[in-house]
């Protein structure tokens, strides 16, 4: 009992993220409006851009930026274990924006369809499409 | 729908779950993420490339090839909101409303007519509320040290956290808080779309330009240190200069992005007065 504890405490962060995931996913499946499936779509992402950061996390570490690097003071003997994994963060950094950009040809898209059929729920789009062949 | 929604979440969710009780546990210093390659950048990126801020360096340098296509990823998906939404064929309405700022008077002109020239008039569609005089100051006041601070980001970005990502966000953001604080003609005449446009796609030339560079000067695309002879600095500094022209570029390149978005959502394509 104490091990299965201790387990789930020692990886809380993966607990959060999939929750956060499955959240998005069920918002993409189950809503009927399109602008709530772009809202599930985004959570969704949340969920991928906090699962990444936490892998970098190391215990004891500092933000991956250098310290005394230039100067008199300046040593450039530099242990990994001082500075968390800046990997994650550069791959994170590119998916925010691009994340934002794809949100907004999302947008666009919706503003499309609701021109075309005067609404934004999913059935009601159906029903049209439905009617017009 | 909800039913089969919420079975298919669950399932996926267990599936994650016993998936994450075989990975590393939160903050271990020897999980494989952190163990393969990223040692070779935190020790090495200061020799190499001499720039502190080893997300900068890997950004533009280790993993430039990356960055420059979520460059051309951003840029094409402001295209496609342009594609999308905008309406290019402009039909006039058969009367304009004009607003005189002064005394808030309101005049019509019917098609084929034309306003007195003067430059009190502002343009309105016929819906108008009119724009918060607190917000409308407060916002002009707050734009300058926005930019100011956007800049710095950019430039400082080898240093602290930042870079031409983050910037340029920040610079679109402050563009469209002009528009959201007055309106999107404002905005227009400042920087008009024509100019949006054409930045965007400099911003992803300044990139690829930099890497075809590098080409014609006889290393590797997007191998930096062989501008050292153009710059008259070493190679090592050389990298860093050329992490700087990169970043700049995407800066560029995310801001009119972020507007060209904005402008063409917020207005339907139709770039009225917006929201």
């Amino acid at each position: 009992m104490a091990d299965l504890v201790s387990t789930v405490v020692a990886k809380y962060n993966y607990w959060i993220y999939i929750t956060l995931m499955m959240i998005g996913l069920y918002a993409m499946i189950a809503k009927n409006n399109l602008v709530k499936k772009i809202v599930g779509m985004n959570i969704f992402q949340t969920a991928i851009i906090l699962f990444y950061v936490s892998i970098g996390v190391k215990k004891g570490a500092t933000i991956p930026i250098l310290q005394y690097s230039h100067g008199h003071d300046a040593h450039l003997v530099v242990h990994a274990a001082d500075y968390v994994n800046p990997l994650p963060h550069v791959l994170m950094l590119t998916a925010i924006v691009v994340g934002v950009a794809t949100l907004g040809v999302a947008l666009a898209l919706a503003i499309r369809i609701y021109d075309r059929y005067n609404t934004l729920e999913e059935d009601e789009i159906l029903a049209q499409i439905r009617e017009e062949k | 729908m909800k039913i089969i929604g919420l079975v298919i979440s669950v399932l996926t969710g267990a599936f994650l779950v016993y998936a994450a009780v075989d990975f590393p546990a939160w903050s271990d210093p020897a999980s494989p993420a952190s163990t393969y390659l990223s040692p070779h950048f935190i020790e090495k990126t200061m020799e190499e490339t001499s720039v502190p801020n080893i997300v900068t360096a890997v950004l533009a340098d280790y993993r430039g090839f990356d960055t420059m296509f979520e460059t051309t990823v951003i840029f094409t998906a402001g295209l496609v909101c342009f594609f999308l939404l905008r309406t290019i064929r402009r039909k006039e309405p058969e009367s304009r409303h004009y607003r005189h700022m002064l005394t808030g008077v309101t005049i019509q002109i019917k098609e084929g007519h034309k306003l007195p020239p003067s430059a009190d008039f502002e343009r309105m569609d016929s819906l108008w509320t009119p724009p918060d005089l607190i917000i409308k100051t407060a916002c002009r006041l707050l734009i300058p040290f926005i930019q100011l601070f956007a800049l710095y980001v950019i430039a400082h970005g080898h240093y602290s956290p930042g870079g031409g990502f983050q910037g340029g966000v920040i610079l679109g953001a402050s563009i469209i808080l002009l528009a959201i604080s007055h309106d999107l003609r404002t905005t227009i005449e400042r920087m008009s779309e024509k100019l949006v446009a054409i930045l965007c796609a400099v911003g992803v030339l300044i990139y690829a330009g930099a890497g075809a560079l590098c080409l014609l000067l006889g290393l590797n695309f997007l191998d930096y240190s062989a501008l050292a002879p153009l710059l008259h600095v070493d190679p090592i500094s050389a990298r860093s200069l050329g992490i700087l022209i990169v970043e700049i570029g995407v800066g560029v390149a995310v801001m009119c992005t972020m507007i060209w978005i904005y402008n063409n959502l917020s207005s339907a394509g139709k770039y009225n007065q917006g929201l």
